[in-house]
């Protein structure tokens, strides 16, 4: 695990993202952290600015790994930041709802994250920033079983690494 | 003169068992001369009762089975008599404690109480050393079938209680039992979003479970070797996803393949030579074998889909996989070598997780609809499809050795919060009768059954 070191406090906080096999699943539920205010206690370049004043995730239909609107300016706003930090790298994980096998949506997961990747590639991050995983159905963000839950962990979640 | 022939195929496959550190010698019995002559074809045809599967499905065969004895004695008849209930195709009868112990039965009270069959044992020795013979008559011939003295130390009775079991499943059905096996699964606990997965063993009634990993890392998906005390899995170990290769001696792992993406899905193949799996491919997932001498890799598939889940069939000439080439995810079979590959699931809703029966004649699977998951079996030409059970969620279906009895996950619905959620194991016939739970010490999921011990 590599983290660039941006300062005391930004180490602190990619520390606290990174420990052990934690998931990058570690966002707010409603991931709508782009819609805030920003915040004077996140680090610029930190994992928390990321999620209070970017964006940290996408999210899919069912089924799908098509990037909506949406999920394309979230992506859009992430290039931009990552370009404002370029010592910065990122994982992206992909998550299901469990409405699939096991093993399809390991392979579904990485198909979203691989989706959300090409997409910031495509706006100029370099390939080499950004990792990729999937954990399938195993981390979901919400865990219900409704439509709207199902909704939350269809997703692809950026995080500092 | 009496050593029964049928003694020489439990003799080849357990007589010297040692692999797994166990150390039961079996011997045959010389059959007690009051005792009817036995005939010379006992050891090719089914036992004496000639009682097919199917029969016994809607007839479970009436067994007496005396206790062994006072101790050990007495819990083996327990565990022999549990599996044989377990399995739906025998009725243990309820048999005074004063009828145990050796000698020719008292056919004629046996017969009276309904028995087709009885599992005679003794034991003697203690703890270092026990002895247990065994017998298996058909009641109403008073025809000896079986008869076996094991010799183990103490600590194995459990095992040779099992073993037992299955020379009276395999003598009176004519199939070779499947109760002398292990399930590997994976252990679940603490809160949804963030499970403690184990890697864990245990017998298949459920005895004896042990965890092999230690719950850092996400794990997924055991397999066993076909002949090997070997497992192969998937570990989310420094959080890169990847097989793995885990030997249930040493405990020892080993990471299996060099993949730039996540390797997952492994499933031996029938000779044990080598590794069918999955790894992704830019947004893809591809099918590779990897062979296990020369760990030499090969790409099976390179649809630019998602190609994933694949089994090999009983002979290795074929492979069943789960693949969303065609829009969404169905089961195809290719040949071992990769090729062209035909689809054979056409229902409604989605399909994957396929495991190709021991007996080559069913392919089992799980559909996703819109009611729900349910588990099923067809036929490997895609015809045929039966559902043997339903849930919100039931998926990774596994066989017991001889094809009879799938085990699977079965997962209840989660409330806000994550209230009501459980994953525990089950078992179902093939004939879709007989489901019941796997007990496990917390939630469980991925089940494999393994091979005979042998």
């Amino acid at each position: 695990m590599k983290f660039k070191i941006l300062g005391a406090l930004a180490l602190v906080a990619a520390v606290a993202a990174c420990s052990d096999d934690k998931s990058a699943n570690t966002g707010t539920a409603s991931g709508l952290g782009a819609t805030s205010a920003p915040t004077g206690a996140a680090v610029p370049g930190s994992e928390a600015d990321l999620v209070a004043n970017v964006g940290d995730r996408v999210y899919f239909a069912l089924a799908q790994n098509t990037l909506s609107p949406e999920a394309q300016a979230t992506l859009d706003r992430q290039a931009a930041w990552l370009a404002r930090y370029p010592q910065v790298t990122v994982q992206i994980a992909g998550n299901c709802d469990d409405r699939g096998t096991d093993e399809y949506n390991i392979a579904l997961g990485n198909r979203r994250a691989n989706a959300a990747r090409d997409y910031l590639v495509a706006k100029g991050v370099a390939a080499d920033r950004i990792t990729t995983i999937s954990y399938g159905k195993d981390r979901p963000t919400a865990t219900g079983d409704d439509e709207q839950a199902w909704a939350q962990n269809r997703n692809a979640i950026t995080s500092v690494r | 003169m009496s050593f029964l022939t049928s003694d020489r195929s439990v003799l080849s496959r357990r007589g010297l068992i040692g692999a797994a550190g166990a150390g039961i010698a079996a011997l045959p019995l010389q059959a007690l001369a009051q005792a009817p002559a036995p005939q010379g074809g006992q050891g090719a045809g089914p036992g004496g009762a000639e009682i097919t599967v199917d029969q016994a499905r809607t007839a479970p065969i009436p067994i007496a089975i005396p206790s062994f004895g006072p101790g050990i004695g007495e819990q083996m008849t327990q565990v022999i008599s549990n599996d044989l209930a377990g399995c739906g195709l025998f009725r243990p009868l309820s048999v005074a404690a004063s009828a145990g112990g050796g000698g020719v039965p008292d056919f004629d009270s046996y017969k009276a109480m309904g028995a087709q069959a009885i599992a005679q044992g003794t034991t003697s020795g203690s703890g270092g050393s026990v002895r247990v013979e065994f017998r298996l008559w058909n009641a109403l011939t008073g025809q000896q079938l079986q008869g076996t003295a094991y010799t183990t130390s103490g600590g194995n009775w459990r095992r040779i209680a099992h073993i037992i079991a299955d020379v009276i499943y395999e003598r009176m059905l004519g199939d070779k039992g499947y109760f002398d096996t292990r399930i590997a699964f994976v252990s679940l606990n603490g809160p949804r979003s963030h499970a403690i997965t184990r890697l864990a063993i245990m017998d298949q009634d459920g005895a004896n479970t042990r965890m092999l990993t230690s719950g850092q890392w996400l794990v997924k998906t055991p397999r066993f070797h076909p002949t090997r005390d070997e497992i192969a899995f998937m570990s989310y170990a420094e959080n890169r996803p990847r097989v793995y290769l885990f030997d249930l001696g040493s405990g020892r792992q080993e990471v299996l393949g060099e993949f730039a993406g996540i390797s997952f899905a492994p499933r031996f193949s029938p000779d044990g030579s080598s590794v069918v799996m999955s790894a992704t491919r830019g947004g893809g997932s591809d099918i590779y074998v990897v062979d296990l001498g020369s760990r030499a890799t090969r790409r099976l598939t390179s649809s630019g889909a998602i190609d994933t889940s694949p089994c090999y069939s009983p002979d290795g000439s074929q492979i069943v996989f789960n693949s969303d080439r065609g829009g969404s995810p169905q089961l195809y079979i290719m040949g071992a070598n990769g090729g062209d590959a035909r689809r054979i699931s056409y229902g409604s809703g989605q399909y994957g997780s396929p495991v190709w029966s021991p007996r080559g004649d069913l392919i089992a699977f799980t559909r996703i609809g819109s009611g729900g998951f349910s588990i099923g079996v067809m036929a490997p030409d895609g015809t045929g499809e039966r559902i043997l059970t339903k849930g919100f969620t039931v998926e990774s279906p596994t066989f017991c050795p001889n094809g009879r009895v799938l085990a699977y996950c079965r997962q209840t619905a989660a409330g806000a919060g994550g209230a009501g959620f459980s994953s525990s194991l089950a078992q179902i016939d093939i004939a879709g009768f007989n489901e019941r739970v796997i007990a496990t010490p917390g939630g469980a999921q991925a089940p494999a059954w393994s091979p005979l011990k042998g």
